[in-house]
């Protein structure tokens, strides 16, 4: 677990990129950091391998303060794939992956191993991609390579800085599930920095979202939706979900009714359950009624709201990539 | 023509050893300005304070015309080769200081960034990443400080250390233009053929995947 006790961060040029963060990051999960750009995700990353230090209180590893540790040491304990991909763009496929287990001294046989049985997991064949350069690799195909290397040292802690963000929405979606299904494999604790709130209910098993350098609220995909902390996190996860209305999805209304109230005093507009969640969300919207009624053949089987709309919807990208 | 064949002939001892001496004398400056602007190169890239001093001190020497200097360290060192030497030297500085320097500058931040992250320490960065990504910089410095070595070493005749000036400088007193050719043409095509060389060697050290 790592943890975070009242840390602050000023930068000489006094910008307060941090403010008194206590905050706990479960072991073995994957928790996103999301927040609007320049909200300190980045410098609450680069904190826990001491690329940034506190300016003040402590970050513990396992109960472990990281100030007394060797930070080399440390970083090559933590799986680090920096915001712009960063691969030694005059070192092989082979070289940039292997470099951690190299300067861990590992032996070459396990290192080819290692590197091999990574670049396989993610779709890139070994004897194929080996030898290129990482200017001989699509953007995609980097981005995996990053990933790839970050994984190599068996690191238990890897820390991701928007990892899939100069991707197109449909290699980057195909990552995003790569990413779970290798999750469910390693179980790494993962720390995963975002501005796409669709990314962050997909994959996280935990979501930390922050605002001007402070956390407004921790908890599931599910709590989040549910009981959104205040009014900023609310806005957070609709417009950015009403942003991208594609992944409401296609499934139909009646299949999600368990998730739907049943009573609901208030104003509802009448829809039929045999359309898709979303666009039972655009009519929603349009009527300017906060409910939904659903009528599936004649039958009133529940109320729907925006909260329960975007339920059905988070509820079938989890299921889709389980 | 045929009077410059036969000066060829008849002063080919003259010339060779000239030529050689020539070469030993840019091959020097250069070898002994790589040492010093090299590692300095790298060190104000990490202490960039010290940068715009150092490139500043190093560039006034590159202004003063080379005749002048010469003649400045003359009444200091004395006439002979290290005298020479030491003034091709400080010529040899500049290019392959700035080039240096430039060249680590000029690696991408992120790149540096990654290395750290994962847990590169300094030293493991200066030569797995910025020297090899800094590379075709450095060798393009070199290149430029050996032509204009080879060039201005035309120049040691004057403190008494030889070389092709030696051949050109006697033609010039005899009015004996094949003499002066014969001294002039070696020195042409050595700064010819280094650039060539160096230029091909240049083109290795780019490091492979920064070809595509
Ligand atoms: N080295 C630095 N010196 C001064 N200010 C900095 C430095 N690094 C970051 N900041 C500032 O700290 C704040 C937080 O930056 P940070 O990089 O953590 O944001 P972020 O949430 O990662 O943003 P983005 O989504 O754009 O990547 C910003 O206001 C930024 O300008
Ligand atoms: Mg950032």
């Amino acid at each position: 677990m790592i943890r975070f006790d009242k840390v602050t961060k000023r930068f000489p040029d006094g910008t307060e990129a941090l403010k008194d963060v206590t905050l706990d990051l479960p072991a073995r999960q994957l928790t996103a950091i999301i927040g609007p750009s320049g909200c300190g995700k980045t410098t609450l990353m680069k904190m826990v391998n001491k690329l940034e230090n506190p300016t003040a209180g402590a970050i513990y590893i396992d109960d472990e303060p990281i100030t007394g540790m060797d930070e080399v040491k440390l970083r090559r304990s933590i799986g680090y794939v920096i915001q712009r991909i960063g691969l030694f763009p005059h070192m092989t496929i082979a070289d940039n992956v292997s470099l951690v287990p190299k300067l861990l001294n590992w032996p070459a046989d396990k290192t080819d191993e290692r590197s091999k049985e990574l670049l396989q997991l993610v779709g890139l064949d070994p004897a194929v991609f080996m030898d290129r350069y990482p200017l001989e690799l699509s953007g995609g195909q980097q981005q995996r390579v990053g990933v790839v290397r970050a994984l190599a040292g068996d690191p238990n802690i890897v820390l991701m800085d928007e990892p899939f963000s100069a991707l197109d929405p449909i290699s980057r979606e195909q990552l995003q599930d790569e990413l779970r299904h290798l999750q469910q494999e390693i179980h790494k604790t993962i720390i995963f920095v975002t501005h796409d709130m669709d990314e962050a209910l997909k994959i996280a098993d935990t979501i930390v979202v922050m605002k001007d350098g402070q956390v407004e609220q921790i908890g599931t995909p599910q709590q989040l939706i549910d009981e959104p902390a205040n009014e900023f996190v609310r806005n957070f996860i609709g417009t950015e979900r009403i942003n991208q209305k594609r992944s409401f999805g296609d499934r139909r209304l009646k299949e999600f009714v368990f998730l739907f109230d049943k009573d609901w005093a208030g104003e509802a507009e009448e829809v039929e359950a045999k359309l898709s969640v979303s666009d039972a969300h655009q009519l929603l919207e349009q009527s300017g009624k906060p409910r939904l009624a659903i009528i599936d053949e004649g039958t009133l089987v529940g109320f729907a709201g925006e909260r329960e709309l975007l339920r059905a919807a988070l509820y079938d990208e989890k299921e889709a990539t389980a | 023509m045929n009077a410059f064949f036969d000066t060829l002939v008849s002063r080919q001892d003259m010339i060779q050893d000239a030529f050689i001496e020539h070469i030993y004398l840019s091959f020097v400056a250069v070898a002994i300005g790589i040492a010093i602007a090299l590692p300095t190169g790298v060190m104000i890239a990490r202490y960039r304070r010290f940068a715009e001093p150092i490139i500043g001190v190093t560039a006034v020497f590159q202004t003063i015309p080379s005749l002048a200097l010469f003649g400045f360290l003359v009444p200091i060192l004395g006439i002979g080769s290290p005298t020479a030497l030491i003034a091709l030297i400080i010529y040899a500085l500049l290019p392959i200081l700035r080039n240096t320097y430039a060249g680590i500058v000029g690696v991408d931040g992120s790149t540096i960034e990654a290395g750290r992250g994962m847990g590169m320490t300094r030293t493991q960065i200066l030569r797995q990443i910025e020297l090899p990504l800094a590379l075709p910089f450095i060798m393009a410095g070199i290149r430029t400080a050996t032509v204009l070595t080879v060039g201005i070493a035309t120049l040691a005749t004057f403190v008494g250390a030889g070389g092709l000036g030696d051949i050109i400088y006697r033609g010039l007193q005899s009015y004996n233009n094949s003499l002066v050719l014969a001294g002039a043409l070696p020195v042409a095509l050595l700064a010819i053929g280094f650039d060539l060389i160096l230029k091909w060697i240049e083109k290795r050290a780019t490091p492979k995947g920064l070809k595509t």
